[in-house]
């Protein structure tokens, strides 16, 4: 009773009724645009104090207190302090492309979002080509690390940039090979039909039948987010903060809010392919809504890789590029190979 | 709708990739040519062709033009300086693209082209799939180990020894 698919529907309803057809089209992108852009901005503040009350947690601290019931409004508070800064351009740094780095790097972390199953029939467009659409627009995020790196002109953010892109690009083809052996199995890229698979109690899900392609793609996505134990990227000990060294005031928190949203993507990913998207684990649970469940898994596994970060030690250079090319590719291909062998045989 | 989008998108395949010919400096052209990938990838779409689009922009955007960039900024000489875009052989050079130019739009206008039934083949990922592994299996294989030989051959000169 709680689904939100009948109050969108109905709101398209209302707006259809004194609107004609083709401005009802822009009017129901923009307010679409709206909702998603608006929910994702909420939930990156959140994860941003949730990430500063976690790292307290674990290093036996309290975290921000004073701003709101323990805290909760310390990030806008911070967030209204980062807009107010002055924009500071160093003076031999490429103008143009250090403006446009943080605005791609922005922009497209939400286009990730156009095909993600929020819940029951609340998805904005159901692409055919789901998964392999997210997966290649998420690319662009590599490019606006080296436009960043590139343009500040310092050695340090030089470094951050090239190591997360060399991190970003090795990790990819783990991660989009582990990704296979769930589309393998629902016989669709499509990200509707895959949860759609999963249906039923939580035994339906993909995680059981693909246990070594989910752990491959949680230690994959890990590394594309660039967060601990695969944080060499913003190594701060030897590299100040990164790629976003030079950055300050709005554009800092572009990079920054671009970064846990990120991280929000690559768990939902994980959450609709291998934990049943919006499906609850038991059919009695249903009364409780389908965006629920989704929201409650990705965030579990958003809580998995905070407990990540705050437990593990980082990895070296040279550790983390045989880690991606020696162990985690030839692990992803015996993955699809056995998968396929499987599905061969049973079906 | 559609043909709009399409001249949008041509204005913005030919000004990146004039800019890419043309900028001094070598990361600026390397960033213009990841923009004329993927505006060849909304023409895909425009043709429906949804799998390659995804496919363009997940190699040509995701790997090649990085790649490119990688290089660019590990080569000590090359970064924040301007290189020159024109040798000391335009009037050849102009001489060979317009002959090839000339040929091309006599080869254009001189085919006759066919016209595709109202069906024509399903562009899907599974119909291409299925394609791959029927009928195209063995270029597809040829074409794999061309690139596992160009992979090799890379690593062998790399290392130098």
């Amino acid at each position: 009773m709680f689904e939100l698919e009948g109050i969108f529907s109905a709101v398209g309803d209302f707006l259809a009724s004194f609107l004609g057809a083709p401005l009802l089209q822009i009017v129901s992108i923009i307010a679409v645009a709206g909702v998603v852009i608006g929910f994702l901005m909420v939930l990156a503040l959140f994860l941003v104090w949730w990430e500063r009350k976690l790292s307290a947690d674990f290093q036996v601290r309290i975290g921000p207190m004073r701003t709101g019931p323990h805290g909760v409004l310390q990030t806008i508070a911070d967030a209204l302090k980062l807009l107010q800064k002055e924009d500071i351009v160093p003076l031999t740094a490429d103008k143009k492309v250090f403006f446009w780095a943080p605005v791609i790097c922005f922009v497209t972390c939400f286009l990730a979002y156009i095909c993600m199953p929020f819940g029951k029939g609340l998805i904005v467009r159901d692409l055919n080509i789901g998964i392999l659409y997210i997966v290649a627009i998420t690319t662009f995020t590599v490019i606006s690390l080296l436009m960043a790196g590139w343009a500040s002109n310092n050695k340090y953010s030089l470094l951050g940039g090239m190591r997360s892109a060399a991190q970003i690009i090795s990790y990819e083809v783990p991660l989009s090979l582990s990704l296979l052996g769930a589309v393998m199995l629902a016989q669709s890229l499509s990200m509707v039909t895959i949860v759609q698979g999963q249906g039923g109690s939580f035994l339906h899900w993909y995680i059981w039948r693909q246990p070594l392609g989910f752990l491959l793609y949680v230690t994959a996505a890990t590394a594309e987010v660039n967060r601990t134990p695969f944080d060499i990227p913003e190594a701060e000990q030897e590299l100040v903060a990164g790629y976003n060294i030079e950055y300050s005031g709005m554009k800092f928190a572009m990079f920054f809010l671009a970064e846990f949203i990120n991280m929000f993507t690559v768990c939902a990913i994980a959450a609709t392919l291998f934990l049943g998207g919006w499906n609850p684990p038991f059919e009695f649970l249903s009364f409780i809504p389908s965006w629920v469940w989704f929201l409650g898994k990705s965030l579990f596994l958003v809580f998995i890789l905070m407990w990540f970060r705050w437990t593990y030690p980082r990895l070296r250079v040279d550790q983390l590029m045989a880690f991606a090319w020696k162990f985690l590719l030839p692990l992803a291909f015996l993955n699809i190979i056995v998968t396929g062998f499987l599905i061969y045989l049973f079906e | 709708m559609f043909d709009l989008a399409f001249y949008i998108l041509a204005v913005l395949i030919l000004g990146s990739a004039l800019m890419v010919v043309t900028l001094r400096n070598i990361f600026h052209c390397a960033l213009f040519l990841v923009l004329c990938m993927f505006s060849i990838a909304g023409i895909y779409i425009l043709l429906e062709a949804e799998f390659i689009a995804a496919v363009q922009v997940l190699i040509y955007v995701g790997a090649v033009t990085i790649l490119m960039i990688f290089a660019v900024m590990l080569t000590h000489q090359l970064t924040g300086k301007t290189i020159r875009q024109v040798n000391d052989q335009p009037i050849a050079a102009l001489f060979i693209i317009s002959s090839l130019l000339v040929l091309t739009l006599l080869a254009l206008s001189k085919t006759t082209w066919e016209v595709a039934s109202s069906s024509g083949v399903s562009p899907s990922a599974t119909e291409l799939g299925r394609a791959l592994m029927t009928v195209y299996v063995l270029p597809f294989e040829v074409v794999s180990v061309v690139l596992l030989v160009a992979l090799v051959g890379a690593i062998v000169i790399s290392r130098g020894d």
